[in-house]
This record gives C-alpha cells, sequence and structure tokens, in this order.
C-alpha cells in the first residue's frame, strides 16, 4: 500500500523549472531515497511535500492511517504544512533549522504541540487536564531524548550543542509529532563516516521501533545504497531514474549525471 | 482528604521561598495600603498598570516575536469602557453637556469589576479584526496596522461625541485608590502569564518567535498560535486601560496618543524580550525613575544661576540614562532569563567566584 503518492508534480519559479513532473510513490514501511547532484530539486520536492511550497500544476496524496487503523487517501497539496504535519508527515531541515534559543526538551516539547488537548484558558489556570497532558508530554520527549541519546543536555540551550547533536535533536523533534512518513534532509550532511555509520544503524531502528516509513535525501552514496530500498535520482528538476540501488547504479543516466560524460570525477 | 494535605504540604517544601515571597509581598502592599501618602500611592498603582500593559505588549513582541504596537488603543477601549459604564448615572447629565449621552447607555451603569471585563472583552474584539488580515502575512504589517489602528481608536472616540463625549473626555469615573485593585490583578496576570509561557501554547509562542518555517513544520499553526497570543495581550492590555481610567478618574483621548505604546515598548526592551520578571522591573525602574529624575525639571541654583536645569532635561538625563543601559545590557536587564531562586543563586555564586579571583589576583600581586 502507498504511503505517499505524487502525480506529475511540477514546481516553478519564474523561469527557473525547479521539480519537473515528479512522480514518485513510496510504499507503508519502507526506506526511500532521493538523490541527485547539488540544485537538482530535491529540497524543493520535500518542501511541495510538506506544503511549504503549493506545486505550480500535479497533486501529492497522503494515505495516512488512523488510530482506528482505516487508512483513506487524502490530497495534500495546498494544505498548511501544520496541518500535513499533523496527517503524519515529519521532516528535518537540510540547513539545521531547531529552536535556538530554547532548551533541548522545549525543542522536543513544541512539536507535542499538535497533541496537547487542552486550552489555553485551562493552561492559564493550571487546569488539572493541563496538567496531566504536560507530565504526559515531558515523559513522551524524555524518553526521545533517551532514545537519541540527548538525555543528558536536555536543559542546555539547542544553540550550544554540537553539530552532530543539533542533527540527532532536529530527528527528536520529528518523532516528537508522531509522523507515520519522515522525511529526513541530508541527515548525514557534514559527519564524518563514523559518524555516518552509527546515523546508520540510529535510522534503522527508529524505523522499526517506531513502524516509520522513511523518505530522506542523501549524498553519502555508500549510506543510501546500504540502507534505501528504493531510490529515486533527480538532475535539473526532473527524475532521471527510479529503482533499487543495484539498477539505478547500473543506469547510464545517472553515472552520466553524477560523473558527466568526460568522467571528471565528482564526489 | 489526608493525600490533599500532603500534596499541599510537599508543594510548600518544595516552593517555600515563592511562598514566603509571596506572603511578604502581600504583607507589603497591606502595609503601603495603609500608610504610604496619596503621592506615592498613586505611583505605585500606575507602576502595578504599567506591569501589567507592558506584560500583554511582551507577550505579542517578546515572547511569539510579532512587531504590535497598539497598547495604547487597546488601552483606550478598556479605559473607555470603564468610564462609560461606571460613571455615576446622576451626574451624566452634567458631563455630557453639549451633547447627552446615547439613550441606549445613558441608562446602564455596571458594577466597576464587570466594566473592566467588559472592557478587556472589546479590546479582544477589535483584536481580533485587525489581527485576521495582518496576522496572516509575514514581516512588519503588524507594526504598522496597529500603530495605525491606535491612531483611528482615538479619532474614532475624539468624535463619537454621543458615546464617549468626544474631546471633553468622562470625568468623575469612580476611582479606585486601593493598592489591592491594580496589583491584585496584576498578580493575577503575572501569574496566568507565567503559567501559561510555561505550557505548550508558551512554547508555540517562542518557536514562532525562533523560526516560523520549523515552527510550522512541527505542527504549529501559525495563524491561530499568534492570533492566540495577540488576542491574549490585547486583553490585558485593554484590563489595563480600563484600571488606568479607575485610577484616573477621567479619561479623554489625549491620554492615548501613540506615544504612550513606546512607554511600554521602551519598557520591555529595557526589562528583556521574553522576559516577565524582566518587565516587571523595568516597568518599576521606568516608572519611578522618570517621577524621581523631576528635580531636574526644576530650576536649580548652586551659587550661580545655571541655565541647564529647565523643563525637558528631565527627559534628556532619562534618555542618556537609556542609552546606557542598551549599551551595556543589549538584550535588556534580563534578556529571556527569568528572575527564578536558581537564577539568584547562580548570580550571587557568580559574583562570589568573580570577587574571591579578584581578591586572589590581588593578593598574588602583593607578593610579587
Amino acid at each position: 500500500m502507498s504511503l505517499l503518492r505524487t502525480e506529475n508534480v511540477i514546481m516553478q519559479f519564474g523561469g527557473v523549472v525547479a521539480v519537473n513532473d515528479l512522480n514518485i510513490d513510496i510504499k507503508k514501511g519502507e526506506l526511500a531515497a532521493l538523490i541527485g547532484p547539488n540544485g537538482a530539486g530535491k529540497t524543493t520536492a520535500f518542501n511541495v511535500i510538506t506544503g511549504v511550497y503549493t506545486p505550480t500544476s500535479g497533486r501529492a496524496l497522503l494515505t495516512p492511517t488512523d488510530p482506528t487503523g482505516q487508512a483513506t487517501e487524502i490530497e495534500i497539496t495546498g494544505q498548511k504544512p501544520d496541518k500535513i504535519t499533523g496527517l503524519g508527515v515529519a521532516r528535518t531541515f537540510q540547513n539545521i533549522r531547531l529552536f535556538k534559543e530554547l532548551t533541548v526538551l522545549e525543542n522536543v516539547l513544541v512539536a507535542t504541540h499538535l497533541n496537547a488537548n487542552y486550552s489555553f484558558l485551562s493552561a492559564m489556570l493550571r487546569a488539572p487536564k493541563a496538567r496531566k497532558g504536560e507530565r504526559q508530554a515531558k515523559a513522551d520527549c524524555e524518553f526521545l531524548l533517551e532514545r537519541l541519546g540527548l538525555i543528558g543536555l536536555k536543559n542546555e540551550k539547542a544553540a550550544s550543542l554540537p553539530y552532530g547533536q543539533q542533527r540527532h535533536l532536529e530527528i527528536a523533534r520529528a518523532l516528537a509529532t508522531k509522523p507515520q512518513l519522515l522525511l529526513l534532509d541530508e541527515p548525514a550532511a557534514g559527519m564524518n563516516p563514523q559518524e555516518t555509520d552509527e546515523l546508520t544503524d540510529l535510522i534503522f531502528k527508529l524505523k522499526t521501533d517506531f513502524d516509520l516509513t522513511i523518505f530522506m535525501i542523501e549524498h553519502h552514496m555508500d549510506l543510501v545504497m546500504e540502507i534505501s530500498d528504493h531510490i529515486y535520482v533527480l538532475d535539473f528538476g526532473c527524475t532521471i531514474a527510479k529503482g533499487t540501488p543495484d539498477e539505478v547504479q547500473n543506469d547510464p543516466k545517472v553515472i552520466e549525471a553524477y560523473l558527466g560524460v568526460d568522467a571528471d570525477v565528482e564526489d | 482528604m489526608k493525600e490533599t494535605q500532603n500534596s499541599i504540604g510537599a508543594y510548600l517544601k518544595a516552593h517555600w521561598k515563592t511562598v514566603l515571597f509571596l506572603v511578604v509581598l502581600l504583607i507589603g502592599i497591606g502595609l503601603a495600603d495603609n500608610f504610604v501618602d496619596s503621592y506615592l500611592r498613586r505611583l505605585l498603582n500606575l507602576c502595578a498598570i504599567y506591569v501589567i500593559v507592558s506584560l500583554s505588549m511582551n507577550l505579542v513582541n517578546g515572547f511569539t516575536g510579532q512587531f504590535s504596537l497598539g497598547q495604547a488603543g487597546f488601552m483606550a477601549i478598556g479605559a473607555y469602557t470603564v468610564a462609560v459604564f461606571t460613571v455615576p448615572i446622576e451626574s451624566r447629565a452634567a458631563i455630557f453637556y453639549l451633547e447627552p449621552m446615547a439613550p441606549f447607555l445613558a441608562n446602564i451603569q455596571l458594577p466597576f469589576i464587570v466594566a473592566l471585563i467588559l472592557g478587556g472583552l472589546a479590546a479582544v474584539v477589535v483584536a481580533f479584526f485587525i489581527g485576521s488580515p495582518c496576522l496572516r502575512l509575514r514581516g512588519d504589517y503588524l507594526a504598522i496596522a496597529t500603530l495605525g489602528f491606535s491612531e483611528i481608536i482615538r479619532i474614532v472616540f475624539t468624535n463619537t461625541q454621543s458615546i464617549t463625549n468626544g474631546a471633553l473626555g468622562i470625568k468623575s469615573i469612580p476611582t479606585i485608590s486601593s493598592l489591592w485593585w491594580t496589583y491584585g490583578t496584576a498578580l493575577l496576570i503575572i501569574i496566568a502569564t507565567v503559567l501559561l509561557i510555561n505550557s505548550t501554547y508558551g512554547r508555540a509562542f517562542k518557536a514562532i518567535r525562533e523560526d516560523e518555517i520549523a515552527a510550522e513544520a512541527m505542527g504549529v499553526g501559525l495563524f491561530k498560535t499568534k492570533m492566540t497570543s495577540f488576542l491574549i495581550g490585547a486583553f490585558f492590555a485593554g484590563i489595563g486601560g480600563g484600571l488606568f481610567a479607575a485610577l484616573l478618574g477621567t479619561v479623554d483621548p489625549k491620554q492615548f496618543y501613540f506615544t504612550l505604546t513606546y512607554n511600554f515598548l521602551l519598557i520591555i526592551v529595557l526589562g528583556g524580550m521574553g522576559s516577565i520578571s524582566g518587565t516587571v522591573i523595568a516597568s518599576f525602574v521606568v516608572t519611578l525613575g522618570q517621577e524621581a529624575l523631576r528635580f531636574l525639571d526644576e530650576p536649580m541654583a548652586f551659587g550661580l544661576d545655571l541655565p541647564i536645569f529647565r523643563p525637558g532635561l528631565r527627559m534628556v538625563v532619562f534618555s542618556f540614562l537609556l542609552m546606557v543601559i542598551v549599551l551595556f545590557y543589549r538584550k535588556g536587564l534580563m534578556g529571556t532569563n527569568e528572575l527564578t531562586w536558581d537564577f539568584i543563586a547562580q548570580k550571587y555564586h557568580a559574583i562570589k567566584q568573580k570577587l574571591s579571583r579578584k581578591k586572589a589576583s590581588t593578593e598574588g600581586g602583593g607578593q610579587q
């Protein structure tokens, strides 16, 4: 069963076609990757899916499973990002976007806002419902921080964290929205090989433990080839290849896009 | 029963300092209420009102990061609601002597507390109509719109002769002179704001201030959350305005020039955008400071006649002091910190350490 589908999505900024005719189909429970050279339109594709941009044409469809186990297909194009997050799509950002002045715990707690079941009036009066909700949210978030190895830093300001941990915190924050689909935008950017290995393990574990479907943009080819079930390759906004890691790796178009016809090596 | 006693006991044990502080504060207000002369009493009342309005402004500007300049307008709404509904019916004919009061209002008189809350709610309604278009946009549109609004509301009140008595203003509003009204309200509003800021709503406000795109991606609805903050802020400002009217006993449109808003802006910048305790401290510093420097406006002679001591010098000195503070504390006195017991202990230790290090270094210098 597909969780996320896009149908002929085109995203145009003036004369620039950032994403041209994007058709993806992500099955529930799989780990898909979106790769391509810099400026290929990968992040734009994410922004269309999460509602930051409304596509020029085409549509995106999400099939979330509600608490009763019912799955219905919903069109998410043109919806506000917070509504889409509420439907079960969470994301991290390529250029880390944490709430810098808030503490680590507060950063994660913000993401529980959409599941808060008390009004601002009961918050101001500190009604039992608000207190209970607050306690529950705190417990949930501390559990997530524990999982991502950040619990010892929970009262530090987010901006004071080292780079790798800021990336982990972004993942924790995304998980706190209780997503079904997690979009990771270059989770391993700027990490050394050892950190990348650890991240690979972590992503795998989180995927099974939280019953997630993951769609990620990544440049570390070994990571992508190792863990993805399906790969989509973008170049200048067009999907030039899709398939399993093996298929994609041997596709001449992909080799051309990455290495160029003259074989001037870039990595 | 026993369990509730236990939990109260546990609460007292955990927060004994805060409870003690509140008790001392209440006793202090009680003493001040009985023994303070009318000049100082009015000044203290004004401090509390400034606390309320500045806090309302900080909620929107400091915590939610939306630049709103409508505080004078919201105060005016609150003040006029209290004025119109609490003036004794028998004295209305004398006040509205140019044009009688509109018949649908002429015979309504409400108790002060009801009029006060009504004033807050009226401000909320107006805020909703300003916020609906402006809060959907990003950028500084809200600042321009709210600034315009507070001028418009003043001009509207100047021209609705049969309701607000126009430029003549409304006199003989029953006054409150007890400190309990203002300080009680201020205390309630401070507590409510602290609880709000420490709830999921407060975190959503701060998330929007920090990064709108990330906040939205984490499921915080921008418009709804900004609106919540803006409406709560308007309610508090309306309440502050109502108390202001009842403190002075008279309202007229000139009191609510947009320059009034800048007083509060000054207070929140000085105290720290995003700090409740900073706002409270700065409200007292600014209100009392402006009074304390009043002697500068009076002619003074030190043997020879110095021509600089004349009306206006007070504001020059005050501005200079502000510049000094802003130069040395760029994020305001408190930044985004709160004055908690932990914070005080931390500062105390830091100062102690600094002193002991200084001592050690001077001793070291002596040995060489």
